[in-house]
């Protein structure tokens, strides 16, 4: 037998290191101040939860974390549906210019939010979508839309093609054999869709304050924001920080079994 | 691979994405490629300008062609810094992780956590962290005698950024090798140890080849996000000291809006998306050639 | 090159095994003898690759002793052990070529040059590899890959054994044929002792020279093909073997004698009083339709194989299958059945009797 310690170590270490920034996070959001400025401590000596109510109290706060969770979730069910009937076109079926189309949606998953800021801005003021949750959740649509198509395109990869003929022989309409077959055989993938484009439109913030100003300002630009007012309230900023990170724990224990295939694209 | 129908009518099926993606896509690309031939003179006064902020941008004897190499040449010493570290780190913490059990669930997520804190707060998160008065990080590297100072020194800006993306995205690389480490038969392992196979052999002969196809993917993502990064150095370091962490994202956001020298920028967009997709077909190429292999 | 001894090898996936349910493998005393080709034959989840993983090392038995020759193994890990393993998926090395996959085994040992390169040459031969030896591994098809693995595990010389683990299951079923051929024909050149394991009785009575039939983690008879068809030691051993299995039919016992329902039955031995469940066992092949004297039955169905026939019929109730000779021209539902009294076997609780020679 192979000893089996060096690599528990090893990984024990590594996954303490991962957790120490957050940890530290945690650990200043739970000080005041003056605590927090009179020296370091490596776990709250008196730990108190002002800061979180303070932030629960303030209407401009809760108002920002609710426009975050908005969009993102406008987002996520837009990109979702849409991609859906284009991942089963692009398995099933052979068509003109498929191959290119593809290549193209891929294109734009890799598309640099910093080249696209100023132009978006200006799309989105001559619309006059600008400064509202529906232009961050089409301005992600750029890369969340691609990566949905991707990610599913796997999952539609996994369900076999005898299935989607034996419903034709059984005399399913195709609307009815996708809805009420299909769509269930998919559920995982499709989870897994939502996770990631929930995922990806929660952590870009370039686009979201490119194209928001006050009524729509996300969550994490209200806290960004607030240092610079505050003269640096350091532990309301810790404990703004730590609230970012619960939505995304959350969600993120549904699909622990199926994160990695969604990372590579639906392609493991 | 079985052959598929041909159908063209899978374009319904297509449309909406299509319309959705040429939206955010192509009309913004639009706007940028019309910026990038003209000048302007005020707000709404446009004229031809040709290629001149091509001519500018690609000669580094100009301001703008010098920044731009500049920032180009940090860009790409950044990805592959951040890959060399991040993709053997990645496999070898995969290799850890037992294959079964109910540590592996909690290792997973706890390794997920820190790609799901928006960007913003991952540099927020570290602007504290490296701090020497009130961070943990910095003021254990002053406390073991490092010249370290996040704002002042240039290396130490530059490896922080480098840990920061260390720190945030080797759990992606680790997530997709331990998906493809769990691929493999129990039978190649069983067969290597009564083959003999040293451990090492065991990674170069069985692991290593049948990671080929994740470890593409984890490095075309990596090396993506890298070249493109923006939001952490951004709030870390605000691109300096001087210029040592100015990256292409991060030089173009300044031109384009602390400049307002939209030409400029829109020119330096074009080229940075044109070797984004480059490498995106080059990548694209590869995986589509691993995955025909496979079939076979 | 020696012999290898069970000395009461058991194995349990549970901590504190309490029934016989708890054991995968049930405490086995066996000696495998070298140059002989055994099958380990039974039904899935009988504990044949158990057993099998025991002896490789990939698994420590929870009880018992190991032996290779005098040296207890019983603890050593599989590379200080001497033994090759096939399994039922091909395993190839993906970047290696057909000659470095065959050589790699010998070099992880450390063998001179000169003797890796005759020795695998020797092999392709054999296996009729000698053509792809310098190509990509990967590129093969299944059962090419699958006569690499079989070829990684012949080429050491130096094995105390070799043990297949369905080897044959990837492979086409007219290949199937050539191939166990070809393992017998390397067997006899190499005098290597080898276990296979299957649970296709055509594959373990055509292999082997001895066969150890398993069920529910037991070995429930170790015997030639031959043994195991004629006098099968157990009732699962008369069902598990032969097509179709042993007629068996509730019986009571006394002297020479055995009477079903109605009808008497005569044996070939003597038994003392039997007790229990008392069955009587004999194979359709010494059960046959007659026009002479017999046992009056219902005839049900007769199947037609062409080279033979097989009557399904029913003796009081009870289903019984019958030859049916060559000249038989009965037809109708009714007919007579004759038992081959020295075929006759007996069996209590499931365990077969020996009787003493009336």
């Amino acid at each position: 037998m192979r000893s089996v310690l060096a690599p528990r170590i090893s990984l024990v270490i590594y996954l303490c290191m991962l957790m120490l920034p957050v940890y530290w996070l945690i650990n200043l959001s739970l000080r005041t101040n003056t605590d927090i400025m009179a020296g370091m401590a490596l776990w709250p000596h008196h730990p108190t939860l002002d800061k979180y109510r303070a932030i629960f109290a303030d209407p401009t706060w809760v108002h920002a974390f609710g426009v975050s969770l908005s969009y993102v979730a406008i987002n996520t069910v837009i990109s979702v549906t849409v991609a859906l009937p284009a991942a089963y076109a692009f398995n099933r079926y052979r068509f003109v210019g498929d191959k290119h189309l593809f290549f193209w949606l891929f294109t734009n998953l890799m598309a640099p939010s910093a080249v696209f800021a100023l132009p978006f801005f200006n799309l989105f003021y001559a619309v006059g979508l600008f400064d509202t949750v529906w232009a961050v959740a089409l301005a992600h649509c750029l890369f969340n839309v691609p990566l949905a198509v991707w990610i599913l395109e796997g999952f539609v990869g996994g369900v076999p093609r005898e299935i989607d003929e034996t419903a034709a022989i059984d005399g399913y309409s195709f609307p009815r054999f996708f809805i009420r077959l299909f769509l269930p055989l998919i559920a995982n993938g499709i989870g897994v869709t939502a996770f990631f484009c929930f995922m990806f439109s929660w952590v870009e913030q370039l686009l979201a304050t490119t194209l928001t100003s006050s009524n729509a300002l996300p969550f994490a630009a209200v806290m960004t924001r607030s240092y610079s007012a505050s003269g640096m309230d350091w532990s309301l900023l810790a404990a703004a920080g730590v609230l970012t990170m619960v939505p995304g724990a959350v969600v993120i224990w549904f699909v622990r079994n199926h994160i990695a295939k969604g990372f590579a694209l639906g392609r493991v | 691979m079985m052959d598929k129908p041909t159908n063209n009518r899978a374009w319904f099926f297509v449309l909406p994405v299509l319309v959705l993606v040429l939206f955010s896509s192509i009309v913004p690309v639009m706007t940028v490629v019309n910026y990038s031939l003209q000048d302007s003179m005020g707000v709404n006064n446009f004229f031809w300008n040709g290629d001149s902020w091509f001519r500018d941008l690609l000669n580094p004897d100009t301001e703008i062609g010098a920044r731009f190499a500049d920032a180009l040449l940090r860009t790409i010493a950044f990805s592959f810094t951040a890959l060399a570290v991040e993709v053997p780190l990645g496999i070898a913490i995969a290799l850890c992780l037992p294959r079964r059990g109910w540590s592996v669930g909690i290792s997973l997520v706890i390794m997920a956590l820190p790609m799901l804190i928006p960007w913003n707060v991952v540099g927020t998160m570290w602007q504290i962290f490296a701090r020497q008065d009130i961070g943990l990080f910095g003021a254990a590297l002053t406390g073991i005698g490092l010249p370290y100072n996040v704002t002042q020194g240039s290396v130490s800006a530059w490896v922080t950024i480098v840990v920061i993306d260390v720190w945030h995205w080797t759990p992606l690389v680790i997530l997709l090798s331990y998906a493809g480490l769990r691929a493999i038969p129990d039978a190649f392992y069983q067969a290597a140890r009564i083959d003999g196979a040293s451990r090492w052999a065991v990674f170069v002969n069985i692991e290593l080849p049948k990671l080929q196809k994740v470890l593409v993917i984890a490095v075309l993502l990596r090396f993506m996000q890298t070249f493109m990064i923006y939001t952490e150095p951004v709030v870390v370091t605000g691109g300096g000291p001087g210029s040592a962490t100015t990256f292409l994202s991060i030089d173009l956001v300044k031109i384009a809006i602390g400049q307002v020298d939209v030409g400029s920028a829109a020119a330096m967009s074009l080229v940075y998306y044109i070797i984004i997709l480059t490498a995106c077909w080059i990548f694209f190429t590869v995986m589509t050639q691993i995955d025909r292999r496979g079939d076979r | 090159m020696t012999r290898i001894a069970l000395d009461g090898i058991a194995h349990s996936y549970v901590r504190h095994p309490r029934t016989d349910k708890d054991y995968a493998l049930r405490p086995l005393h066996h000696v495998w003898e070298q140059g002989m080709a055994y099958a380990l034959l039974g039904p899935s989840g009988c504990g044949k690759t158990t057993l099998l993983n025991i002896i490789s090392g990939l698994i420590i038995p929870s009880e018992g002793r190991l032996l290779f020759g005098d040296r207890d193994v019983t603890r050593l890990p599989t590379e200080q052990r001497n033994i090759a393993q096939v399994f039922q998926f091909p395993v190839i090395y993906d970047t290696m070529t057909v000659a470095e996959n065959l050589a790699f085994p010998l070099r992880n040992r450390k063998m001179p040059k000169a003797l890796i390169t005759a020795r695998v040459a020797e092999i392709a031969a054999m296996l009729e590899l000698t053509p792809d030896l310098n190509r990509r591994a990967r590129g093969l098809t299944a059962d090419a890959k699958q006569k690499i693995s079989l070829g990684r595990g012949l080429v050491r010389s130096d094995v105390s054994a070799v043990l297949f683990d369905e080897p044959l299951t990837v492979i086409d079923p007219a290949l199937k044929w050539e191939l166990r051929s070809k393992l017998k024909a390397v067997h006899r050149a190499l005098d290597l002792l080898m276990i296979y394991v299957t649970h296709d009785q055509t594959e373990a009575l055509t292999f082997a020279d001895r066969v150890v039939v398993m069920n529910e983690g037991q070995a429930v008879q170790i015997g030639t093909p031959e043994e195991l068809f004629e006098r099968p030691d157990h009732t699962f051993v008369g069902y598990f073997i032969g097509s179709p299995g042993m007629n068996f039919l509730p019986a009571r016992v006394e002297g020479n004698r055995a009477y079903v329902g109605g009808n008497t039955i005569a044996l070939g031995a003597a038994y003392p009083e039997l007790t229990d469940a008392v069955q009587i066992g004999v194979r359709p092949d010494f059960t046959t339709l007659t026009d002479g004297p017999g046992l009056t039955v219902q005839v049900r169905r007769i199947d037609d194989f062409g080279r033979k026939r097989l009557a399904h019929v029913t003796l009081d109730g009870l289903p019984l299958v019958a030859t049916v000779p060559p000249g038989w021209a009965g037809d109708g539902s009714q007919a007579r059945v004759g038992f081959d009294a020295p075929h006759v076997l007996v069996y209590r609780n499931d365990v077969r009797v020996e009787g003493v020679a009336a």
